[in-house]
């Protein structure tokens, strides 16, 4: 806790940052249980739906900010330690696009298999296998 | 004349200490103790750990056609019969914030050199971690004894296509009023290997759907019929949900879980510690307690995360 504050402020603070984050998760779950039909009885779709993933990001965005910067006291370190600590993370804005296009692209695979399992392959009428050009039999590397 | 060369000397010791004086130690830039800072640096690697298991998390979810809904899997309250989506978790959530605020209270104490302070705050602490830990154990036991998932079997899942459940007569199963017991798109499931009666008892092994409203159907098969889609028309086997979600599930709540055990034994040992007056010897504002603390925050950290991946999205 910063130095400036006295004991029944900090204590004041303690008590008001559990409030807060109390407060943001039941508006989370409010939230939640509202877009997925449970409350009102009607989903959250389309364009809805990403914005309700947004709100939901946002707030335990802002949860993990407040537990760093006042619970942890990150906000009172010195710049350079805060910075050496936080910046890392931003490692993992690239390593959520790129995994989360990975495993779009295993879907799609998936798809394109099961796909061509299901295909039914007419023979061709005519003749089949390789055909060997001569001018290939005869080069010799 | 000897004013001058008081201060030349001055300077010459200043000058000496820019040059060597960050190589001799007892220089604090980050102003942090090393202690302090290597909990930091502890911790950005255990953010990386759980991240890297998350964001597989997503990956494996993105791969997948469809996935189980956390409101329709994680509905039970011990004592309260029904479907509380959510409900219990949320309690869990807020036993991990309730003691990461004590926690809080516990390091404000030290700084005060409060031993006594510490110690209630620190058992306060260790108190909600440990409740935590026992709702962990019951939405843990009813996952595997009530609703039979595992880490390669997974229960839940959500129909691709609208359709009509199948009695074990290969007919279409019928509600009590008569009316053909249908789903649509998107509509949750629950596919359990083994029947139990209303008190939980095992009965006959069977097939047992639970579906979209709420209502236990003894269906004893394990067919549907869908009427859109690609297999429109035809009788098709049931299928189990993505198998990759009991798996991550355990795995990811489980390496939580695991922190928070962790967590609550070192709380104790430092709490026993405090009341032995160990840190207070120290005159540091026991900034053991301090770390500790840290860690424990990160604990309710990365539950923001877990609450956020598996109960919200």
């Amino acid at each position: 806790m910063a130095a400036h504050q006295t004991y029944e402020e900090q204590k004041q603070f303690v008590l008001r940052g559990l409030i807060l984050l109390g407060i943001i998760t039941i508006v989370e779950v409010f939230i939640a249980l509202w877009a997925k039909g449970f409350l009102f009885g009607h989903k959250w779709e389309g364009a809805m739906h990403y914005i309700y993933m947004l709100v939901m990001v946002g707030f335990s965005l802002y949860k993990a900010y407040f537990i760093v910067f006042f619970f942890m006291h990150m906000a009172h370190e010195v710049r350079g330690m805060a910075m050496s600590v936080l910046l890392p993370t931003l490692l993992l804005v690239w390593a959520i696009i790129a995994f989360f296009q990975e495993g779009s692209v295993w879907g799609a695979r998936r798809e394109l298999i099961k796909e061509k399992n299901e295909q039914v392959v007419t023979p061709s009428s005519g003749k089949t296998g390789y055909i060997i050009s001569p001018s290939l039999s005869n080069h010799k590397g | 004349m000897a004013d001058t060369s008081v201060k030349h000397a001055h300077e010459t010791h200043e000058h000496e200490e820019d040059n060597s004086g960050a190589w001799e130690g007892g220089k604090e830039p980050f102003k942090a103790s090393y202690g302090k800072l290597m909990m930091w640096y502890f911790l950005v690697s255990d953010a990386f750990t759980f991240a890297g298991f998350l964001i597989a998390y997503g990956a494996l979810r993105f791969s997948m056609p469809t996935w189980p809904e956390p409101d329709w899997v994680f509905a039970t309250v011990p004592f309260l019969k029904g479907h509380w989506p959510l409900i219990f978790v949320t309690f869990m959530t807020f036993v991990l914030i309730f003691s990461s605020a004590t926690m809080v209270r516990a390091v404000q104490e030290g700084h005060r050199e409060n031993r006594s302070g510490v110690v209630f705050w620190m058992v306060m602490t260790v108190l909600g971690g440990a409740t935590f830990l026992g709702c962990q154990a019951y939405e843990w036991t009813t996952l595997i004894a009530h609703e039979d998932m595992t880490i390669t079997q997974n229960p839940f899942g959500r129909h691709m296509y609208d359709g009509v459940y199948l009695g074990a007569d290969g007919k279409e199963a019928l509600y009590p009023d008569g009316s053909p017991i249908t789903f649509v798109k998107g509509d949750n499931y629950t596919l359990h290997h083994v029947s139990r009666d209303a008190k939980n008892e095992l009965k006959a092994e069977g097939l047992m759907y639970k579906t979209k409203d709420h209502t236990i159907e003894m269906l004893n098969s394990t067919k549907v019929k869908f009427t859109t889609g690609p297999k429109a028309g035809q009788v098709v086997e049931a299928a189990f949900g993505p198998k990759a979600f009991g798996a991550l599930f355990f795995f990811i709540t489980g390496f939580h879980g695991f922190h928070v055990f962790s967590g609550v034994l070192f709380l104790a040992i430092i709490a026993i510690n405090t009341a032995g007056g160990l840190y207070a010897a120290r005159k540091n504002g026991h900034e053991m307690v301090e770390k500790i603390g840290l860690y424990w925050h990160f604990v309710d950290l990365v539950w923001v995360f877990v609450f956020l991946v598996f109960y919200l999205l």
